[in-house]
């Protein structure tokens, strides 16, 4: 339930409901969409990438003198786990055709589509259990132009739009092209999409949309996109084998400076071992775990960046990592589920975010950084949010007019997982509005990749959230998951072709060397080692007492210790 | 915006987590408690906000005989609480070849035959986090209803609790991916503009098109874009 000093403002929003249910009704926004200007003011004013020390100069690496978000700078100003010398490369502990490191969407469509067309054997090797992913948690849906009205030429110009048309066009080409297949590709393997009546796809709107394109399974679009894709997977033990519990802490080149391979890291026995590949992807995934700028997070427990960090110091460069996506609606209250996403097809189905005095304040399904900037305008500047007793603050998500625009149970059946997360909490959100603020959720930039989601490195391929160049500086609602599924699919077919040819040289760790010799010379000063891994939650003084025991620093807010003693080797 | 520095006021509570008694904030999620007491979860998370599964848990409440279920990541402490987190139930998931299975009973005969064990007992359903009717979707299992099955299974998360406490020895979980597979794939009804429009695809349709918004001048993309029509 909400505490009692929000019922005045509650009430305020059950008063202008009828109005607001008219204006909805009516053909046409509810709220003046913002021009070009307005969107520019309200980005540069109250989007958290503008704040000055959002950003800083990188100081080695490939993108060396540029501008990046802060926390990722510091990511990949950080040290090895591993030193070249500690690692016996002679006698690769296994070898593959395809090493996948991430077993989230893009992972097991690259491993599919590699077995399934071309015959080649991959190894998945994934941080936590295969599925533990942002893959499995997407609500709101997959954007593919299906419908009669749409296209898939209109789709490249509401993702080109929505990018502030710094998207790489070739990469947006492939995602809305490939779409329609995609959506038949995934069917054959099972996946039940919401239907109308006909058997055409049931189409919404979301952010940033100009025709109905958002394919959804209910409001668990992700776990049943994922769980059929993990099936399949482990339908073909023989050909993918998946390593769980293994995460990858340094990519493997050779000396003629191919990618071959990865080392991974079992967190169970905490030992090491070598990945001898001819081709690998990197399908890592996104970083909100990273709690940039001290962000609540929607993302999944291993999102911390690795992919990033390990493609670095091999010398692939990285594109649009000053920017980040901030999900408009995020959970602010309750406490408990703080951070947690609230779909964008609640606002898509009718919901309308409200200030304080039930007003709204901006259209509902602008493009999602300037969503997020005008709720957080509405709160720093406006005084139209509403404080919660732990200290954050929200603005109202009126989801009861969706049950009231599409009839009663409407919300009930088709977004159960929602409301299953709020009645624990008292809160019948077919009833009550949501509380909700801006919630760190994507990760717009990656490693810069082409069409065949290859990168500056020959035989490393990245694909999916890990990527970068698609989305520009802003990705609209439904196409990562779309954008997972294109090219993960077209990963698999692309390094499959070219693992056909490669002959893989002498294995090598001397990029890690040369980078710390970069460190060293830029006069970087950390105590950072990385990937990260797992954050840690424990309390301060908890932390404090795990330090002593370990005889090191306790490496930013990443949980495993620094384990590089001297004398410890593979 | 930042995590709010709420520790110095929170009330605490016991809960006895595999048997020791730790102090924990009195509104955490379990999950919540395990980290706030300084465990570093390795097993027994995975999304954190109730889609994977992972963190299935059993426990009991003081004076109460019951053994209860539930996701970490969802549930709250309570005073007294005994708990122990269950990250992986033993399970034999059935190999197969989808193109080869028929969308009926067969299917769950051949791959799941544990199935017509049930006895009807409806501890599956009582131990389900997710509130989903799981004796019912067995028994349609057994029917060879596949479209019950896949509806009433629709939301499972997999954390396998149903299939931890079945006297039978089920594997529901499973099933029910099975089934949504099979509806999936074989009882769903086509939709023609989606053959259509793949087609169109592969024909080319959209070249001319794509050729023109590729090369346009950024302006000129730009007012494009602002004065697209809205469906
Ligand atoms: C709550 C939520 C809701 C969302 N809803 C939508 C939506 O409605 N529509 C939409 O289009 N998008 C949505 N998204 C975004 C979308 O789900 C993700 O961008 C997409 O799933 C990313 O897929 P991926 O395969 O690239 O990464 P993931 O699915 O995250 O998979 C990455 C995998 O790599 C593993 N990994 C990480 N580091 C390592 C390492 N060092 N070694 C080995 N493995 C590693 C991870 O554990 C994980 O299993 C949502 C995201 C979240 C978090
Ligand atoms: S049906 Fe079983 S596995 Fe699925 S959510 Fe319920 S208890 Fe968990
Ligand atoms: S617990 Fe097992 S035996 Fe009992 S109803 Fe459920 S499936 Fe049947
Ligand atoms: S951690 Fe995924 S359901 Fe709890």
């Amino acid at each position: 339930m909400y505490p009692e000093y929000m019922a005045e403002s509650l009430r305020k929003v059950v008063q202008t409901r009828p109005a607001r249910l008219e204006l909805a009704r009516k053909s046409g926004p509810v709220y003046p969409p913002m021009n070009a200007e307005e969107r520019r003011a309200v980005l540069e004013g109250f989007h958290p990438d503008f704040e000055s020390s959002a950003r800083r100069t990188v100081r080695v690496g490939p993108n060396r003198d540029e501008s990046l978000t802060t926390e990722v700078a510091d990511l990949l100003e950080s040290h090895s786990w591993l030193r070249s010398e500690q690692v016996n490369l002679d006698r690769p502990d296994f070898e593959t055709d395809l090493l996948i490191i991430g077993g989230g969407g893009a992972g097991c469509n690259a491993a599919l589509v590699a077995m399934k067309d071309h015959g080649m054997r991959s190894i998945i090797a994934t941080k936590l259990r295969m599925g533990d992913a942002n893959s499995m948690m997407s609500q709101g849906g997959m954007q593919a132009a299906v419908s009669r009205t749409d296209s898939p030429t209109r789709h490249y110009l509401d993702a080109i739009g929505g990018g502030h048309f710094e998207n790489k066009p070739e990469l947006v080409r492939a995602l809305t092209e490939d779409g329609p297949g995609v959506v038949k590709w995934l069917e054959d393997l099972g996946v039940v999409w919401d239907k109308q009546q006909d058997g055409s796809l049931k189409t919404m709107h979301g952010g940033g949309t100009s025709r109905k394109r958002m394919l959804s399974c209910r409001d668990y679009t992700g776990a049943m996109i994922m769980r059929t894709l993990m099936d399949e997977v482990r339908n073909h033990p023989d050909m993918i084998d998946v390593k769980e519990f293994m995460p990858a802490v340094e990519l493997i080149m050779d000396t003629k400076g191919h990618c071959a391979g990865a080392v991974l890291y079992s967190l169970d026995s905490e030992e090491f071992f070598t990945v001898k590949a001819k081709a690998t992807l990197i399908a890592t995934g996104g970083y909100g775990r990273l709690h940039i700028r001290g962000f609540d997070t929607t993302n999944h427990y291993g999102a911390t960046g690795d992919g990033l960090v390990m493609a670095y110091r091999a010398g692939a460069k990285l594109m649009y990592m000053d920017s980040v996506q901030y999900h408009p609606t995020g959970v602010s209250f309750p406490e408990q589920i703080a951070g947690f996403l609230v779909t964008e097809a609640i606002r898509g189905a009718g919901g309308q975010p409200l200030n304080k005095d039930g007003e709204l304040f901006v259209y509902p399904r602008e493009p999602r950084d300037i969503e997020a900037a005008a709720i957080i305008r509405e709160c720093a500047q406006n005084g139209g949010g509403i404080p919660t007793p732990s200290g954050r603050v929200g603005v109202w998500l009126d989801s009861p007019l969706i049950d009231m625009l599409h009839g009663d149970g409407y919300t009930d059946k088709h977004f159960p997982a929602m409301y299953r997360q709020f009645i624990r909490y008292g809160i019948d959100i077919a009833k009550l509005p949501m509380l909700i603020y801006p919630s760190l959720h994507y990760q717009n930039g990656g490693i810069e990749i082409n069409e065949r989601c290859e990168t500056d490195l020959p035989g490393l391929y990245v694909a999916g959230e890990a990527s970068g160049g698609l989305h520009g500086r802003n990705r609209l609602m439904g196409n990562s998951v779309l954008d997972y599924n294109v090219f993960g699919q077209r990963a698999g077919r692309y390094a499959s072709e070219y693992a056909k040819a490669v002959k893989i040289g002498k294995l090598s760790l001397a990029h890690l060397d040369s980078f710390e010799k970069e460190l060293a010379a830029a006069g970087v000063q950390t105590e950072l080692v990385t990937p990260v891994l797992l954050p840690s939650y424990a309390p301060e003084d908890v932390r404090k007492r795990q330090l002593l025991r370990a005889d090191n620093e306790l490496p930013g807010s990443s949980v495993l210790h620094n384990r590089l003693h001297e004398g410890k080797s593979l | 915006m930042a995590r709010a520095p709420t520790e110095a006021k929170e009330r605490l509570i016991t809960v006895y987590i595999m048997g020791k008694a730790c102090e924990v904030p009195a509104e955490a999620t379990i999950m919540g408690a395990i980290e706030y007491a300084g465990h570093q979860i390795i097993r027994g998370a995975g999304c954190r906000e109730g889609y994977c599964g992972a963190c299935a848990t059993i426990y009991r409440l003081p004076g109460d005989y019951k053994i209860r279920a539930g996701l970490a990541c969802m549930t709250l402490v309570e005073e007294g609480m005994t708990l122990a987190q269950i990250p992986y139930v033993p399970a034999e998931k059935a190999i197969y070849d989808i193109e080869k299975l028929k969308p009926n009973v067969s299917a769950i005969q051949q791959l799941y035959p544990s199935v017509f064990r049930c006895v009807a007992c409806g501890t599956c359903t009582r131990s389900c986090p997710q509130g989903l009717q799981v004796m019912d979707y067995v028994q349609a299992a057994k029917r060879g209803d596949i479209a019950e099955v896949m509806d009433l299974s629709f939301d499972c998360v997999v954390c396998g609790m149903c299939m931890l406490r079945c006297p039978a020895e089920i594997t529901q979980p499973l099933v029910g991916i099975l089934a949504k597979r099979l509806y999936g794939r074989y009882l769903r009804k086509d939709s023609p503009e989606l053959a259509a429009r793949v087609k169109a695809v592969e024909e080319g349709a959209y070249d001319a098109e794509y050729a023109e918004l590729m090369t346009m001048s950024r302006k000129d993309l730009s007012d494009r874009y602002y004065a697209r029509d809205t469906e």
